[in-house]
């Protein structure tokens, strides 16, 4: 069924776009083009999930570390991170380095606040019966106050995760030679439109997926909860 | 032998103001004593708890255990929360485990303890629940088999059966005597149930309305084998008895914050 909202030359049919998808899958450069964005992507959350969640706990752990991050984090936290984009170029180019420090600098923020509220919500009962029992105050940081940000933590790692697809393909549709991305841009300029479809559908399905698995590990890993 | 000499203690709170919580308590609980600390809310008796246990710094005055002033937690003194205080994350034998392995015993050791306290308290068949999954009973169940695995020679308790239903309660009394008579650790039980520290325990501290102090320490010892102890007259009189000095505290703690 069509709507004839818009002209059919620039909304192809699915089974065209399907079709197109399938002769793109048959191409290497599909899978090479994902490949290089998947490894952006992952790269980057990787850097902002250990860098962000040190930051987080350490924020709620000890007071000077709070008082010289926090005023930063606040400030930075509505900037919209696509305006990086231009300086993550100068600095690193336009290849890999520029997109994961871009995806880096993004997504650490959702991953601190969630670390930071998490951790600051340890419940002082539990931090005093690890003492009790023995516990340094080391000790308290790992058995306890870790464990007790988990859940916002991730939550904010899912957060992250969405961040981290919008900023890969804007910035790989602005600057880059390769990746999905990219991909989408070439197409689209070179009038392909069922192929530039189906990369848009392909990232998409990746955005999705992504979520999924996540959710998956998200309940498995918190799975003592009720 | 703990001795608790003048201490005082003032809660800062938020916007900067003092408030007086504790004014020169004294105390000695004997070893193996099992005392309550009763007194309406705001009396400060938990405080008094958490400062035997080393969670908050005394400020003024001393406490000693067996000589020795009282420089932060340890496992010679465990504690059991009125929420359970229970690792959320871990199984029943996670919590009971986690002491025990901070404690440095060899494995086999660990493993052999936290099952006979986790029988101890009744809870064979729930090793590998998650608190979430208990009921109340049974998370102040586990609690208490996390603390005594690690066998304290004190325990400090912070009414720990103030959020059970009657039943369950009284249950736990007279499980926690039994647990008590086989094997006497000195017992500090903050309650503010006139009924539940006369049972309980061989000398009952009445606190004052805030600032705490010592209001009076009344001996109650009673054969607690006696089914029909509740009934018996000398066991009613000594409940009324302490209840009076307990409600002339209350009344003045509810003047106080009208």
């Amino acid at each position: 069924m069509r709507l004839h909202l818009v002209s059919p030359d620039v909304l192809p049919s699915l089974s065209s776009v399907l079709e197109a998808w399938w002769k793109l899958a048959l191409d290497a450069e599909l899978w090479r083009s994902a490949g290089a964005s998947l490894y952006r992507g992952a790269a980057g959350l990787a850097l902002a999930v250990v860098a962000g969640g040190a930051l987080g706990i350490a924020m709620a752990w000890w007071r000077p570390v709070n008082a010289l991050a926090s005023p930063l984090v606040e400030a930075l936290y509505p900037m919209p991170k696509s305006a990086l984009i231009p300086v993550t170029v100068l600095w690193l180019g336009f290849g890999d380095g520029s997109k994961i420090l871009l995806i880096f600098l993004g997504c650490m923020l959702p991953v601190t606040l969630g670390a930071f509220n998490g951790a600051r919500s340890s419940d002082q009962a539990l931090v005093w019966s690890a003492r009790s029992m023995g516990a340094s105050r080391l000790a308290v940081l790992r058995d306890v106050v870790l464990p007790s940000a988990l859940p916002e933590l991730l939550n904010g790692i899912r957060t992250a995760i969405a961040l981290s697809f919008i900023l890969l393909v804007s910035s790989e549709l602005i600057v880059a030679r390769s990746g999905l991305g990219y991909l989408i841009g070439f197409l689209g300029e070179g009038g392909v439109y069922d192929a530039m479809f189906a990369v848009v559908l392909t990232v998409a399905f990746l955005g999705f997926f992504a979520d999924r698995l996540y959710l998956l590990l998200y309940n498995r890993v918190l799975r003592w909860r009720e | 032998m703990i001795e608790v000499e003048a201490v005082s203690h003032t809660y800062r709170t938020p916007d900067g103001r003092e408030i007086p919580a504790l004014e020169r308590v004294s105390l000695q609980v004997r070893e193996r004593e099992f005392i309550a600390l009763l007194g309406p809310s705001g009396c400060g008796k938990s405080t008094l708890l958490y400062l035997v246990g080393g969670f908050l710094p005394v400020g003024a005055g001393a406490i000693r255990i067996d000589g020795a002033p009282v420089a932060g937690p340890g496992p010679d003194r465990g504690i059991v929360f009125q929420h359970f205080a229970l690792f959320p994350w871990k199984t029943v034998r996670g919590n009971v485990l986690y002491g025990l392995e901070k404690l440095g015993l060899p494995r086999p050791e660990r493993e052999r303890r936290a099952q006979e306290y986790i029988d101890l308290v009744g809870l064979s068949g729930f090793e590998a629940s998650y608190p979430s999954q208990l009921s109340g009973g049974m998370k102040q169940r586990a609690a208490l088999a996390r603390t005594l695995a690690i066998d304290p020679s004190t325990l400090l308790m912070d009414e720990p059966f103030g959020a059970l239903d009657a039943q369950t309660r009284s249950l736990m009394q007279s499980e926690l005597l039994a647990i008590w008579q086989r094997s006497p650790k000195t017992v500090i039980f903050v309650t503010h149930d006139v009924q539940e520290a006369v049972y309980l325990a061989q000398r009952v501290v009445v606190m004052s309305a805030r600032p705490g102090r010592v209001k009076a320490v009344v001996e109650t010892s009673f054969d607690r084998a006696d089914p029909h102890l509740f009934k018996s007259p000398a066991f009613v009189e000594k409940v009324d008895e302490i209840w009076g000095l307990v409600r002339d505290e209350a009344l003045k703690a509810q003047a106080g914050r009208a």
